[in-house]
């Protein structure tokens, strides 16, 4: 078995061939704006719904990506992608245009992550060449459906989070050149019994301290082997949490956490705790990070996507929020 | 190696320690301007009105259907939700606030169409306020009725 303890390795690392990152207007205003493929200000992307909007800003990401790989649909062996709307369905609808072979995913905002992880071990198995992954959230559409209407004055503690509004895609390959995906930690659910809808940051940060706790177990490795240690979307709040579990069990990353959704937006945007959403994880690592590794600035960094599994149901029926989260290992070309 | 895992008591004080708490004493404040400032209007309407020449009781009652078109005007503006972020209960108290409350699931559920979107929906955020107040209506009816008071 291509594992040692829980975490899966790959005999021969998947390469992340090519990605393409495009965001909401709030994004394209934050610190890493310039490392997207495109910045859509309008939040109904000239259609008549945000749902619509949401689904053909995915399918324009998928165009570019695969332009980018140089590569065509039916060059594609396997896509695998999803999102926050019920029925995911913005991934169902991208995947009728596609016409890929399709699995459809859902693990809230850790769904990124998840693609990944399987997508590589369908290369590494041998059971494809060349895999699509993409994931995306939109403010509009997550806030209709997990909160109160939009224009809603209800008043938002300081730590509820942003949901970001955009797409992430990923070509990832057997052969060619680019950042490799060495290893997968796929987690388990973790519940500490949150109950505060607004809080998704403390509800993940155990599943997050969980995953990257036996990532390091497995591997014999620690904290300063990486460059970066960056999750999904915990936020301030969240980030602080996961750094004070891990300390508790001795692992020391104040020097190499960070936080996807923390570093979407500035200060004075006011965006709570941070961003969060499935597209925090996808537009971090297809934008800022996937250069990063390019240009060899980092050698080695692990990307946690975090997911908060939350029911806006079960939420009402009193029941608390349980927490995901899965890690891959990517090093640079 | 230890594994993660806490009690939700255990937890619950690590996350008070770390996260910063709602800054109730500026909500209490903000909320006292913003809604003395809505009622303060809505009076000084009144006044105005009757200065007008307008009987007191038609006063009052058109005053109010302004305060709930201007609630309304801005809730499709996109204003009032950052007054509610800003206010609280001082801009969701006053009748502005119920208007908010339907106008903004209204506008919301156009997408899904006129009946079971915005028909149908425009209540799922007043719909307790109504259901409750009429149950309570019906209650304070009933008491009313049998000790005839």
């Amino acid at each position: 078995m291509k594992r040692t303890g829980k975490t899966v390795y790959f005999d021969t690392p998947p390469v992340m061939l090519a990605t393409s990152a495009m965001a909401g207007e709030m994004e394209g205003k934050g610190p890493l704006k310039e490392y997207f493929d495109k910045v859509v200000d309008d939040p109904y992307f000239q259609t008549q719904t945000f749902e619509k909007a949401e689904r053909k800003l995915c399918g324009m990401n998928c165009q570019n990506v695969l332009k980018k790989a140089n590569l065509q649909p039916d060059d594609i062996d396997f896509l695998l992608a999803g999102d926050l709307l019920n029925q995911i369905v913005t991934a169902n609808f991208c995947a009728r245009e596609l016409q890929i072979p399709f699995i459809g995913l859902y693990g809230a905002c850790s769904t990124m992550i998840e693609a990944l992880s399987l997508g590589s071990m369908l290369i590494d198995g041998g059971y494809a060449q060349h895999i699509m992954a993409f994931a995306s959230s939109h403010y509009q559409t997550a806030e209709r459906q997990y909160r109160m209407p939009i224009e809603y004055g209800s008043q938002y503690p300081p730590y509820k989070q942003w949901t970001v509004t955009g797409t992430g895609a990923y070509v990832l390959a057997q052969n060619g050149i680019g950042p490799k995906i060495t290893h997968a930690t796929i987690g388990k659910v973790m519940d500490f019994g949150i109950i505060e809808p607004n809080d998704m940051g403390s509800a993940m940060a155990p599943a997050a301290a969980d995953t990257i706790a036996q990532h390091l177990k497995d591997l014999g490795r620690t904290p300063d082997d990486y460059d970066l240690i960056v999750t999904g979307d915990l936020g301030q709040v969240g980030k602080t949490l996961t750094r004070e579990l891990l300390r508790e069990i001795n692992y020391d990353v104040d020097e190499v956490l960070e936080d996807c959704g923390a570093m979407l937006y500035s200060q004075e945007q006011n965006t709570g705790s941070g961003g969060s959403g499935a597209a925090a994880s996808a537009i971090v690592l297809a934008s800022y990070l996937y250069q990063k590794l390019t240009l060899g600035e980092f050698q080695r960094i692990m990307v946690v996507g975090t997911g908060a599994l939350l029911s806006p149901v079960s939420s009402l029926q009193g029941d608390t929020i349980p927490g995901i989260a899965h890690g891959i290992t990517i090093e640079k070309p | 190696m230890k594994n993660v895992d806490k009690t939700p008591d255990e937890y619950n004080q690590m996350i008070n320690q770390f996260r910063p708490g709602k800054p109730k004493i500026v909500n209490f404040l903000q909320a006292y301007l913003v809604g003395g400032l809505i009622c303060g209007f809505g009076q000084a309407l009144i006044e105005i009105l009757q200065l007008l020449g307008m009987p007191a009781d038609e006063a009052s009652s058109l005053a109010t259907i302004i305060l709930i078109f201007l609630g309304a005007l801005l809730t499709g503006l996109g204003i009032y939700d950052e007054i509610g972020q800003f206010g609280g209960a001082g801009s969701a108290v006053p009748i502005t606030g119920f208007a908010n409350a339907i106008v903004s699931p209204a506008m919301e559920f156009k997408s899904e169409g006129w009946i079971l979107g915005t028909g149908a929906k425009m209540y799922i955020v007043a719909g307790p306020v109504l259901t409750y107040g009429m149950v309570t209506a019906f209650l304070i009816g009933l008491i009313k009725t049998i000790f005839k008071f």
